[in-house]
C-alpha cells in the first residue's frame, strides 16, 4: 500500500503552521455576518409608494456600501452562471446557437438603462409586499450590464478549445459534464475573468441608475451608494458627493485587493500558453489563503464535491456499445427550426411595422434616427480626440516598462471610476460659462471609457518585440515615418480592441451624459441618449422601445462596419 | 495467425467538396490488428494515415464499411484503445498527477486507487518527481512521457500513436522510442498491439514488425511490409539500412499518382494538389544534387541525412522538383536531369526564369492563372475565384494551401505578384503598390 500523496504550491509547505488560521478567522467571520445582514434587510416587507429611509449622512455610508456591493455580487455570479450556461448550450447544440449568439449581439447593443425601464414594473408584480422585487429590478440591471460580454467571452472559449485537447478529452472517455469542468470552463476562464472585472467596472457606471429608479411616475430609491448619490445630487450637496467618491474608492479597491487579485492569481494556471511566464499576478491574498490550513480544507471540501460529480455524471457505455451510435445528421429538424425562425422574423417584422404606424409614426421615428446621428458624430469626434491624446501617450508608457505597469494598473482603476460623478462639476462649470450643453456635455460619454483606449494601447506599446525595436532604431526611424511603418501598425490590434470598448461603453454613456442635472438645473443635450432619458422619465413606453430600436441599430451597424472589418485585418495580419 | 484486435473492412471515408459531392478521404482500407504486433502507418502527406488512426480510437466514424473490435462494431472511444498525440494535448491546468489520472477520475474510480496506479505508471515510465509539476514546466520530452503515462495508465489493449515523436528532437524521440519499445518486450504494460503513424522511415522501421504504406488520393493501403528482425535493432545495422531503401522506394516506386512522387510520369491536373515544397528546400537539393559526392545521383536515405529534414518534407521537395522536371527517380535513387543541371549552375536571375518557364508547362493551375490575367484588362484578380475552382476537388484547408504554393511558386517564376492585404493576385508587368 502506497502512502496518500499530495502536492502543494511550494508556499504552503514551507509555511506551515496554524498562526494564519487565527488572523484570518475574525475576517471571514465579518464577512459573514455582514452579507447575512445585507441580505436580510433586502427582503423586507414594502409597498410601492412608501418612501424608504435615505440619508446624506457619511456615517451610513459603510452600510449603503455593503448594500451596493452585495447587489453588484450577485449581479456578478448570475452572469457567470448565464455566461457558462449559455457557452455550454451554444457549443453543444447548433440549433441553439443559431439563435442565441445573434440575439446576445442584439441584448448587447441595447442601452442598459433601457432594460430597467421595461423591467421593474413585472419585477415588482412578482414579489407583492417585498423590498425584493425593486432589489431584483435593480440586479437585474446591473445583472444586464456584465453577463453579455462574458457571455461571449465564454462561448468564444468553449468554440476555442484546441482540437487535439478535445480528441483527448473523448479518448479518455470524458462525458459532457466531466467535459465542462475538466477541459471547456477552465480553457474559458482566463478569458472570462478578464471579463468579469470589466464588467464589475462597468457595473458600477449603472449603479446610480438602477439603485434610484425612477420610472413611470414611480419614484424609488433603494438603500445604496447610488441611491446616496443621486439624493446628493438633487439637493445640490458637494459634500456628499465628496464623501460617496470616498466610499467607491474604498469599495472599488476592496474587491480588487479581496477578490479579483486572489482570483487573477489563482486562474494563471488556466493560461494555456505552456511555457512558463513571468507576469504571473501576484495576490497577498491568495498567498495567505493558502497557507491558512482552514480554507485549505473547505478548498478541498470544494474540490471532493466537485471529484464526486465529475465521478457520478460519468459515460454509462463503452464505444461498442449501440448507445455510442451517432446517428446519421438529419436534415429535417433543421429545416424545421430555420422555418419557425423565418415564421418569428416575419412576424416581427409585420408587428414592428404596425406597431410604428399606430403607436409613434414614421416623422417620429426619421427624428429620432437623426438623433442617432448626433449622438454617433459625438462619439467618433471624441473617440478620434482620445486617441489623438492617449495613443502617443500610450506608447510612450508603453515602451518605458518601467513606468507601464504602475499605470496600467492606475488606467484600469481609472476605468472602473464612476465617472457620474464629475457630472455636477460639468453642469456648474457649463452654467457658470454659459457654454453650449450640446458641446461641452459631450466629453462626459467618453471620460469614463477613454481609458480602455489608454491601457490597450500600453498593453500593445509594451509586447512590441525588442528585436523590432532594435531594428526600428537600427535603421533610423524617426518621425513620422517612424509612426507610420512601425508603431502605429505594431499597436494596432491593441488599438482597436481598446476602441471596440471604448465606443460601446460611450453609446451607453450616452444615455446619462447627454441629459445631466445638479440640484434644480438640468442641462440637456440633442442626441439619441437625452431623448431615452427623456421618454423614460415620462413613461411612454413606445417612445423608449423606439429609441433603444434604433439605438441598438446604430450600435450594431457600426459594429458591424467598421469595427469587425477592422478586428479581422487586425487578426489576420497585423500581429507578431 | 494470432487473434485480431481491431479489424477495418474496406473502410471509406469522405469530404464534400463545394459541389456537394463527395471526394474520398480513405478508400477500401482492409487492415487488421492482431496481438502481439506493432504496426507503422507511413505515407506521404495527404493519405489519410491519421484518418485511420481516428477511426481505429473511435473519433471518427467511417462512412462505408465496418469497423470491429473485438468482433463488437465500434461505434465511438473505446475503454481498451487509448491514444497518445503528436502536440501531446495535456490539459496545462492539470498536474502531471491528475493529467495521467484523467481517464481513471473519468470512470469514476475512488481517489486512492487512482493515485495508486497512476503513481505505478509514473515511476515505471521515469516521471517521479514530477508528479506537482505543471506541464508547462516540463520539456518537450518530459511532456510526451505524460501523454504515454495518461495512455498506459488505462490498461489499453491498443495503444494508438499519431507521431507521438515528431514533435521532439531527434535525440529524445529515440530515447522514448527506445523506452517504448523496452516496456512492451518485457511485457510491463499489458498492452497487446500497438499502432504507430509516423512520417520517419527509420522510426517505423526500427519498431515495426509490419510496416503499411499508404498511396494518397484516395488514401488506401499501396503496400504492406513484414519485419522479422529481432528486437533491438541497430540503425546502423545493414538489414535495418536495406529495409530503409527499400521502403523508400515502396513510397515512391507503385503505381503512378498525380502530383505525386513516382517514376511513371502522369500529368497533373487543374483541380489537384500541389506539393508543399520550399522553395528554398528545392533550391537547396538541387545545389547538393549537383555537387559531389552526388554528383548528380543520389540514394534517398542519404539524402535525408544529409539534407537533415524529416522524411515527409523531403518526399513533398522531390514531389515538387520532379514535377517541375528539374529531376526524375529510378529504383529508390533521385537523379538530376540536364536542367536541374542547369538550373544549379544558373545565377539567380536564370533560375528564376527556368523555374517560371517550367511552372507554365507542368502546373496548369498556374499556367491557369496567368491565362486569366492576360485576359482581363485590369491585370488583377481576387484569389476568390481560385480558391472556388480549387474547392470543387479538394477540401477548404487542401485548396488554400494549393494555393499559396501557387502563389509562393508563382511569385518566384516572376510570373505574378500577390497582394496579401487585399487578396489580388496581379500580372507581374504592373508597379508595386505600397500599403501599411
Amino acid at each position: 500500500m502506497s502512502k496518500k500523496r499530495q502536492f502543494f504550491p511550494r508556499q504552503v509547505v514551507e509555511a506551515g503552521g496554524n498562526r494564519w488560521d487565527w488572523a484570518l478567522l475574525p475576517i471571514v467571520l465579518s464577512i459573514f455576518v455582514l452579507i447575512a445582514y445585507g441580505s436580510q434587510q433586502m427582503v423586507r416587507p414594502y409597498e410601492v409608494g412608501q418612501a424608504l429611509p435615505l440619508s446624506l449622512d457619511p456615517s451610513y455610508l459603510p452600510y449603503y456600501l455593503l448594500r451596493t456591493t452585495l447587489r453588484m455580487f450577485i449581479a456578478l455570479g448570475a452572469s457567470v452562471v448565464f455566461a457558462c450556461v449559455f457557452a455550454a448550450l451554444t457549443t453543444k447544440y447548433k440549433l441553439a446557437e443559431k439563435v442565441l449568439v445573434p440575439m446576445l449581439d442584439i441584448l448587447q447593443s441595447i442601452p442598459i438603462l433601457g432594460f430597467l425601464s421595461i423591467t421593474v414594473t413585472a419585477f415588482i408584480a412578482l414579489f407583492p409586499g417585498s423590498l425584493l422585487g425593486v432589489e431584483c429590478a435593480a440586479i437585474f440591471a446591473i445583472f444586464t450590464s456584465q453577463a453579455w460580454n462574458m457571455a461571449f467571452s465564454a462561448y468564444q472559449g468553449f468554440r476555442t478549445v484546441p482540437a487535439e485537447l478535445s480528441e483527448a478529452a473523448s479518448v479518455f472517455q470524458l462525458s459532457g459534464w466531466q467535459r465542462f469542468w475538466r477541459l471547456e470552463l477552465p480553457f474559458a476562464m482566463p478569458g472570462l475573468l478578464w471579463n468579469m472585472m470589466m464588467s464589475m467596472s462597468g457595473g458600477w457606471f449603472f449603479v446610480v441608475a438602477s439603485e434610484a429608479i425612477s420610472v413611470s411616475g414611480q419614484d424609488i430609491k433603494l438603500p445604496g451608494i447610488g441611491s446616496y448619490i443621486a439624493m446628493a445630487i438633487a439637493q445640490s450637496d458637494m459634500g456628499a458627493i465628496g464623501w460617496a467618491i470616498g466610499a467607491m474608492l474604498v469599495g472599488v479597491l476592496m474587491y480588487d485587493q479581496l477578490f479579483f487579485r486572489p482570483l487573477l492569481a489563482w486562474a494563471d494556471k488556466f493560461r494555456f500558453e505552456e511555457t512558463g511566464s513571468d507576469t504571473a499576478q501576484q495576490s497577498w491574498l491568495l498567498t495567505w489563503l493558502r497557507r491558512t490550513e482552514r480554507t485549505q480544507a473547505i478548498v478541498e471540501w470544494f474540490g471532493n464535491m466537485l471529484s464526486r460529480s465529475i465521478a457520478l455524471f460519468r459515460l454509462g457505455h463503452d464505444g461498442t456499445s449501440i448507445r455510442a451510435r451517432r446517428d446519421k445528421p438529419s436534415l429535417v429538424p433543421q429545416r424545421v427550426w430555420d422555418a419557425v425562425i423565418a415564421a418569428v422574423v416575419f412576424y416581427a417584422l409585420w408587428s414592428l411595422g404596425h406597431f410604428i404606424r399606430t403607436e409613434v409614426g414614421w416623422t417620429e421615428v426619421g427624428h429620432v434616427f437623426v438623433l442617432g446621428l448626433y449622438t454617433l458624430a459625438r462619439v467618433i469626434i471624441l473617440l478620434a480626440l482620445a486617441s489623438l491624446v492617449w495613443v502617443p501617450v500610450g506608447v510612450w508608457i508603453g515602451m518605458n516598462p518601467r513606468w507601464a505597469s504602475r499605470t496600467q494598473a492606475v488606467a484600469q482603476f481609472l476605468a472602473a471610476f464612476p465617472t457620474n460623478l464629475v457630472f455636477p462639476v460639468a453642469v456648474v462649470l457649463i452654467v457658470r460659462y454659459h457654454l453650449n450643453p450640446d458641446i461641452w456635455l459631450s466629453p462626459l460619454m467618453i471620460l469614463g471609457t477613454q481609458w480602455y483606449l489608454l491601457f490597450n494601447v500600453i498593453a500593445g506599446a509594451s509586447t512590441i518585440p525588442t528585436e523590432l525595436r532594435h531594428a526600428a532604431k537600427n535603421f533610423g526611424l524617426a518621425g513620422w515615418l517612424k509612426w507610420r511603418r512601425y508603431l502605429l501598425p505594431a499597436i494596432f490590434p491593441s488599438f482597436v480592441t481598446g476602441a471596440i470598448t471604448a465606443t460601446g461603453g460611450s453609446w451607453n454613456a450616452a444615455i446619462v451624459a447627454e441629459c445631466v442635472s445638479w440640484g434644480s438645473t438640468t442641462l440637456r443635450a440633442h442626441g439619441i441618449g437625452s431623448y431615452i432619458q427623456e421618454m423614460t422619465t415620462a413613461g411612454d413606453f413606445p417612445r423608449i422601445a423606439l429609441g433603444i430600436g434604433i439605438m441598438c441599430v446604430f450600435v450594431m451597424g457600426f459594429n458591424h462596419f467598421v469595427w469587425r472589418r477592422l478586428y479581422t485585418m487586425a487578426e489576420s495580419r497585423l500581429h507578431f | 495467425m494470432s487473434t485480431p484486435i481491431v479489424e477495418l473492412k474496406s473502410v471509406g471515408k469522405h469530404f464534400r467538396g463545394a459541389d456537394g459531392s463527395a471526394r474520398a478521404v480513405l478508400e477500401g482500407v482492409d487492415f487488421t490488428l492482431h496481438e502481439g504486433e506493432i504496426v507503422a502507418l507511413l505515407g506521404q502527406s495527404g493519405s489519410g494515415k491519421s484518418t485511420m488512426l481516428r477511426i481505429m480510437a473511435g473519433l471518427i466514424q467511417a462512412d462505408e464499411g465496418q469497423v470491429l473490435y473485438r468482433g463488437m462494431p465500434l461505434y465511438g472511444t473505446a475503454r481498451g484503445i487509448r491514444m497518445v498525440f503528436q502536440s501531446f494535448a495535456l490539459f496545462p491546468w492539470l498536474t502531471v498527477q491528475k493529467n495521467v489520472e484523467l481517464g481513471l477520475e473519468a470512470q469514476g474510480m475512488p481517489a486512492e486507487e487512482r493515485a495508486e496506479r497512476a503513481e505505478k505508471v509514473i515511476d515505471l515510465i521515469g516521471l517521479s518527481g514530477f508528479e506537482g509539476a505543471l506541464p508547462r514546466e516540463l520539456s518537450g520530452g518530459m511532456r510526451q512521457r505524460v501523454g504515454i503515462a495518461r495512455a498506459l495508465v488505462m490498461e489499453p489493449e491498443v495503444l494508438l500513436m499519431d507521431e507521438a515523436f515528431s514533435a521532439l528532437d531527434v535525440l529524445t524521440g529515440e530515447r522514448l522510442r527506445e523506452e517504448i519499445l523496452e516496456l512492451w518486450q518485457s511485457g510491463q504494460i499489458p498492452t497487446k498491439a500497438i499502432l504507430v503513424v509516423s512520417h520517419n522511415i527509420e522510426e517505423a522501421v526500427m519498431m515495426a514488425d509490419r510496416v503499411l504504406i499508404f498511396a494518397s488520393d484516395p488514401g488506401r493501403v499501396r503496400a504492406e511490409l513484414p519485419i522479422s528482425l529481432p528486437q533491438p535493432r541497430k540503425a546502423e545495422g545493414p538489414e535495418v539500412r536495406q529495409l530503409i531503401d527499400k521502403v523508400y522506394e515502396l513510397m515512391t516506386a507503385g503505381a503512378g499518382r498525380r502530383g505525386l512522387i513516382s517514376e511513371k510520369e502522369v500529368k497533373l491536373q487543374l483541380g489537384d494538389r500541389l506539393p508543399q515544397a520550399d522553395i528554398a528546400h528545392m533550391e537547396g537539393i538541387v545545389e547538393l544534387l549537383s555537387e559531389e559526392p552526388f554528383s548528380g545521383r543520389a540514394d534517398l536515405p542519404q539524402l535525408a541525412e544529409e539534407t537533415e529534414l524529416t522524411d515527409a518534407e523531403l518526399l513533398e521537395v522531390l514531389n515538387g522538383l520532379i514535377l517541375l522536371g528539374f529531376a526524375y527517380l529510378t529504383n529508390g535513387d533521385i537523379l538530376l536531369t540536364d536542367l536541374g543541371g542547369r538550373y544549379a549552375a544558373a545565377n539567380n536571375t536564370e533560375r528564376q526564369e527556368i523555374f517560371g518557364k517550367q511552372l507554365l508547362e507542368h502546373v496548369p493551375l498556374i499556367a491557369y492563372i496567368c491565362h486569366g490575367l492576360e485576359q482581363d484588362k485590369s491585370g488583377d484578380l481576387p484569389e476568390d475565384l481560385f480558391l472556388k475552382l480549387l474547392r470543387f476537388t479538394l477540401s477548404e484547408e487542401e485548396a488554400e494551401r494549393a494555393l499559396r504554393v501557387a502563389i509562393e511558386w508563382g511569385r518566384y517564376g516572376d510570373l505574378f505578384e500577390y497582394n496579401f492585404n487585399t487578396g489580388v493576385i496581379q500580372s507581374s508587368e504592373e508597379d508595386e503598390e505600397d500599403e501599411i
